[in-house]
């Protein structure tokens, strides 16, 4: 059991509210921008799952590393990715993170400590192991968050890093956010295990399931595990149960989802309700306002520099390839 | 070193043993590596954990996805993992990690991220080891856009191609033979390393150019032995690095020669003969007195029966017959 009913300090409260608006208000424009024609991309929606990277965020430091997916948006933001670079990445412009050169399956920051975006389900695993790897063979107390969907807890290598990384015990969060369906297949249909936690004891590892819409739950289980990591308790495995409004990718209607399902997930959608508790509990509501304001702003700015951003020269195919560009 | 002679699994060994020596951001992953399990299945790491202690030389599950996916965490943070995959063909198992991750991080990062990874890895038909054991899957590793991938044809250069592999700041893929694991060369020099991108004319020549790497070289050298006594002056040349190759040398030979056979172990099809074969076409087609030969071996899976696996392989007789072909 996590220490789920402590009292979190005011500041944190905001912190955690700053990065759920942030996500919120970043993943609304996307979507605004794609379907009103103004942005042609590949988007893979976190709404719904929003507080799940806003808490774990909130309780890692920035310095500490993440490897995440395709759906990934919430994740990058929360962790810090500066947004006009974020924007004009997932736009393919020049002044994007990886020059336009990733894309929005592929952002890289490392000065956010974003290391590895991955398009492959359950790739990140093997990778956030030696991440972790490097940090404990030099010493350094940082931990290396992996998150992936439910989807990649059946793909080989989810087995393989969980093994990996229990045996080494390496300082490493394995972050599975259930959204409970891959692609449009519904987890209980593709997995034998009744929930992901179960795996994590056959590995050997501690495992965690909590409440990924609930910011104090989702907050304490990441602290619980970075801080174990941090001193050398090895890899946890947390299981947060959230959902995703949006489908699979945009443009997906869901229909694969029941009704009563989705409809009761959106009564239980993390962004409004955050709010009210926080409301409930006496947070001023100006304070919540300010921040509101200034994400919007923030999110409006990046988003125009990102539109009217250039292109990258198209000589960045030769570039990168290898450390020395290639001859033309 | 004052012994004359080493093999090539101690060329391997002398290779990292002076890595580890220069830098402690080297480390080596891989089946039974450490001293413990046997210094590996051939012996490459022996002493290896001996001397730099088992955090920097790992043992690790049979888990290639795993061991790749370490690897390419641990490189991006500044370590240079030599990874050993016993066998070629378990690196099918990883090659998610390889290709997708590996050659790719540097190039979506927009030039960010680095990855110094070394795979070492055996194969070649030839000792009895059936289908699963002994393909030469260069070609596949040479298609992928920001992987090297480098052979030795003799103890001396696995020595200074293998260290360069580990020093280089891109994914090299360093491929040794298991049918000439144990067979004996010059030592060299300490310190000696060899320039990736560079091919090495091993015996120059006037009237073929016989272009390959790794085990057929030493049967095209003794082809062009035999060719020379009756007044035929081969001209052998060794890729050493199979990609990104070296187009000059390749060109200024069959400039000169104005024939050429390229030869290598993996079947003749789609193979990295095919690549060279058109190079040398589009570049000196008005040049050539014949068309280019290709040599490989033939088009299934590397058969266990013995007569069957001779037939299959190439060797003296078929190279001499390619020569001959073209030599009017």
């Amino acid at each position: 059991m996590t220490d789920s009913d402590a009292e979190l300090g005011e500041d944190v409260l905001l912190d955690i509210y700053r990065r759920m608006v942030l996500i919120h208000r970043t993943d609304e424009k996307f979507r605004a921008l794609i379907t009103g024609g103004e942005l042609q991309i590949i988007y893979y929606s976190p709404r719904g799952q929003e507080m799940v990277a806003a808490a774990t965020m909130a309780a890692l430091r920035a310095d500490d590393y993440l490897v995440t997916t395709y759906r990934g948006l919430h994740d990058q933001v929360a962790k810090g990715v500066p947004l006009p670079e974020l924007w004009a990445e997932y736009a393919g412009k020049v002044s994007g993170t990886c020059k336009g050169k990733g894309g929005p399956m592929h952002i890289t920051h490392p000065n956010s400590g974003v290391m590895v975006t991955t398009g492959i389900v359950g790739a990140g695993l093997p990778i956030a192991n030696g991440l972790a790897l490097a940090t404990q063979l030099s010493g350094e107390d940082k931990v290396t968050l992996c998150s992936f969907g439910d989807g990649a807890s059946n793909i080989g290598a989810f087995h393989e890093a969980l093994n990996m990384a229990a045996v080494w015990r390496l300082p490493v969060i394995f972050l599975c956010q259930n959204n409970l369906f891959g692609e449009h297949t519904a987890f209980a249909l593709s997995t034998g295990a009744k929930q992901v936690v179960d795996r994590a004891d056959s590995y050997g590892m501690r495992g965690v399931q909590v409440n990924g819409n609930d910011a104090w739950e989702m907050y304490a289980a990441a602290s619980e595990a970075a801080a174990r990591a941090r001193t050398g308790q090895g890899p946890t495995l947390i299981e947060a149960k959230t959902f995703r409004f949006m489908g699979h990718v945009l443009g997906d209607t869901s229909h694969y989802i029941p009704k009563e399902q989705m409809a009761a997930a959106k009564a239980a959608d993390p962004v409004p309700g955050f709010r009210r508790l926080l409301i409930e509990r006496q947070v001023p509501e100006s304070a919540l306002d300010e921040i509101d304001l200034d994400v919007r702003a923030r999110v409006e700015a990046a988003a125009a520099f990102a539109l009217a951003d250039a292109y990258p020269d198209v000589r960045e195919i030769r570039r990168d390839v290898f450390k020395a560009e290639l001859a033309a | 070193m004052s012994v004359e002679t080493i093999t090539f699994g101690q060329a391997s060994n002398m290779a990292m043993d002076e890595a580890m020596a220069a830098d402690e951001r080297v480390i080596i992953l891989g089946e039974d590596v450490a001293d413990d399990q046997g210094g590996g299945v051939w012996k490459a790491t022996l002493g290896l954990s001996a001397k730099y202690g088992t955090q920097r030389v790992r043992s690790t599950p049979i888990a290639e996805q795993a061991i790749v996916g370490a690897a390419v965490g641990a490189a991006l943070l500044g370590y240079r993992p030599v990874a050993e995959i016993m066998l070629m063909n378990f690196i099918t198992v990883g090659m998610d990690q390889l290709v997708n991750h590996a050659a790719k991080l540097r190039f979506m990062s927009g030039g960010q991220s680095s990855v110094p990874l070394t795979i070492r890895t055996a194969s070649g038909p030839g000792r009895g080891f059936g289908g699963q054991h002994s393909d030469m899957l260069e070609a596949w590793f040479a298609h992928v856009p920001g992987l090297k991938v480098v052979t030795a044809s003799s103890p001396a250069d696995a020595k200074g191609l293998l260290l360069a592999c580990i020093e280089d700041d891109d994914p090299c893929i360093f491929i040794e033979n298991t049918a000439t694991y144990r067979a004996a060369g010059p030592a060299p020099n300490p310190g000696l390393r060899l320039p990736l991108g560079r091919a090495h004319v091993v015996r120059a020549g006037s009237d073929i150019s016989l272009i390959g790497y790794g085990r057929p070289i030493g049967d095209a050298l003794a082809v062009a032995e035999d060719l020379a006594k009756e007044g035929i002056f081969c001209e052998v040349v060794d890729l050493r690095t199979i990609a990104p190759f070296d187009r000059e040398t390749i060109l200024t030979s069959v400039a000169k020669t104005r024939r050429a056979v390229i030869v290598h172990e993996a079947v003749r099809e789609f193979g990295v003969g095919a690549e060279i074969a058109s190079l040398i076409h589009e570049e000196l087609f008005g040049e050539l007195k014949a068309p280019c030969q290709r040599v490989g071996a033939s088009f299934s899976a590397v058969p266990f029966s013995p007569p069957l696996e001779q037939a299959y392989m190439v060797g003296r007789a078929k190279i001499e017959q390619a020569a001959r072909s073209i030599l009017n």
